[in-house]
């Protein structure tokens, strides 16, 4: 077993479930109000926290600078990158700067296509993919990079990071053959760690997990806090491979709006009881909602 | 095929505004395929110019020509009007057209009628659809001759992204995903190997990343040379 990089390798080598938050920058300079959630919500009771790079393609302040604030505040942060909008040399740029500001865990991803976001005028990137950054990393962390010198041979790095590399899946998609397939590849070019999109079907995801068995990956079971009737239904309408099942909505419709915040603990928390014993941890996306983690935590029945 | 759609009308109109005399110049191949740029759609495009400008009084006139290739040389003489003779060409060849003619006549502004879009073909009754990039580096051999670059919205070269929607592109309800058509087919075929292998990032030299790109025969080049007559 290799030396753990960062607390959220080191606790999946222990075996211990983990448990990962989010936190996404905001469209502006005023970082504060959503790293004050982190410390006061997320702190000690995640191992780590993802900064979304740009989600959704709603242009907003970076993923790099969230990490580096949360670092400062003695929070973990999983970086994550998406390669819709910056090319190689950025990419791994990015990456040299992460490593130096001491940033451990990465979450390569692809990225929410342009036309989803609010600037749908701008240039898709995507000169790697989610697995080409994967491949990049670590080249990187093998001390050359994806360019060569002058004579045509690799350039070698002064200094050379390490990063704890994870990526992500989509385990109740309605093809998941190829979504497999994908993931293979992304195991095999190094992702170390997988963190699901939102997953709201235990059995389809015993299904997946079972189909995974032989990467021998540990999984995050990803877990979308819903807000409201409305978001349930706008994922079953808009968000591909999402399915939140009837009986959910239902308890949603049910619940009167001041309730709402209660019940969105209880379906998480029931969720991740669910899901415990087929994964290596949960990744909670609370959209705003930090206030709810140390609930659905302890109604899950984790400790911290 | 090249396809290309036309331009909107005002925005033509703005185009040729400063010129009396007007060329639109048809073009025989691709883009009358694509029933936007061929002799009958020069037509049809003066007599809207020309109605267009006598609403508001203005004295211009539109002639019409089309040739059959007009990114070809040895097609130019069977011009019947002579365009440096006019004002301004407007072309509605696709973009190739409309830069060659700009250079065989540089004394006179050829503008462009059309918008290219893509390398098409026609898949049904009045619709084109995009087959290939030009990325310069051609991947359908794994593909199950799926384009990937063209018909994946990203781009991607390793599979499906999250975005695939039962089906279909999560950026449009109507468009395929093009890399479950690909492993769809590919499976079809026993081929589901090409999906497995990780594919390495794409050289972009060969897709604009090295500049203006060319084709060089160098054989047939000094062969020409050969022959060219000696003064």
């Amino acid at each position: 077993m290799t030396e753990p990089l960062s607390n959220l390798q080191k606790a999946l080598q222990a075996g211990r479930f983990v448990v990962t938050g989010e936190i996404g920058p905001p469209k502006g300079t005023n970082l504060e109000p959503v790293i004050h959630e982190a410390e006061h919500y997320l702190k000690g009771r995640v191992v780590a926290v993802n900064v979304t790079d740009i989600q959704t393609a709603v242009m907003r302040a970076g993923s790099l600078v969230g990490s580096k604030l949360l670092l400062d505040r003695g929070i973990e942060p999983v970086f994550q990158m998406v390669t819709r909008d910056r090319n190689r040399l950025a990419l791994q740029s990015d990456l040299l700067s992460a490593y130096i500001l001491g940033i451990r865990n990465v979450l390569a991803l692809t990225g929410d296509h342009v036309a989803m976001g609010d600037h749908r005028q701008a240039k898709p990137v995507y000169d790697l993919d989610s697995v080409g950054l994967l491949q990049a990393i670590a080249r990187l962390e093998a001390g050359s990079d994806m360019g060569v010198d002058m004579k045509g041979n690799p350039n070698t790095l002064d200094g050379v990071p390490a990063f704890f590399k994870g990526c992500c899946v989509t385990p109740c998609a309605e093809e998941l053959e190829p979504q497999i397939i994908k993931l293979e590849k992304k195991v095999e070019a190094g992702a170390q760690f997988v963190q699901t999109q939102a997953v709201y079907e235990p059995a389809a995801f015993e299904e997946f997990i079972k189909r995974i068995e032989h990467l021998k990956v540990p999984v995050l079971v990803g877990i979308v806090v819903l807000k409201s009737a409305g978001m349930a239904k706008y994922m079953n309408r808009s968000v591909p491979g999402v399915q939140v099942p009837d009986d959910i909505v239902k308890q949603l419709t049910d619940t009167p709006k001041p309730d709402l915040k209660k019940v969105a603990t209880q379906i998480a928390a029931r969720l991740v009881r669910q899901m415990k014993p087929m994964c290596r941890g949960a990744h909670l996306m609370t959209l705003g909602w930090d206030d709810l983690v140390p609930d659905i935590i302890e109604q899950a029945g984790l400790k911290t | 095929m090249i396809v290309a759609e036309r331009k909107p009308l005002d925005q033509i109109l703005e185009l040729v505004a400063p010129f009396k005399r007007v060329l639109v110049l048809g073009c025989g191949s691709c883009v009358t395929v694509c029933l936007t740029g061929g002799e009958k759609q020069a037509d049809e495009l003066a007599a809207q110019l020309r109605l267009a400008a006598k609403q508001k009084g203005r004295d211009a006139t539109f002639d019409v020509d089309c040739i059959t290739r007009q990114c070809d040389r040895e097609f130019i003489e069977n011009l019947k009007r002579d365009p440096a003779a006019y004002d301004a060409v407007l072309s509605i060849a696709c973009g190739v057209g409309v830069g060659f003619m700009s250079e065989l006549f540089p004394k006179v502004p050829v503008l462009p009628g059309l918008n290219t879009t893509f390398y098409g073909a026609n898949v049904a009754s009045g619709l084109w659809a995009e087959y290939c990039h030009g990325c310069g580096d051609c991947v359908l051999a794994w593909t199950a001759g799926i384009c990937p670059i063209a018909r994946c919205s990203k781009s991607l070269i390793n599979g499906t992204c999250g975005g695939t929607n039962k089906g279909k592109c999560e950026i449009d309800p109507d468009m395929d995903c093009g890399w479950l058509l690909i492993y769809k087919r590919l499976k079809e075929l026993g081929r589901l190997h090409d999906y497995r292998t990780i594919r390495p990032p794409r050289d972009h030299r060969k897709d604009r990343g090295a500049g203006v790109r060319r084709l060089t025969h160098a054989e047939m080049a000094a062969l020409e040379e050969e022959e060219e007559p000696k003064e």
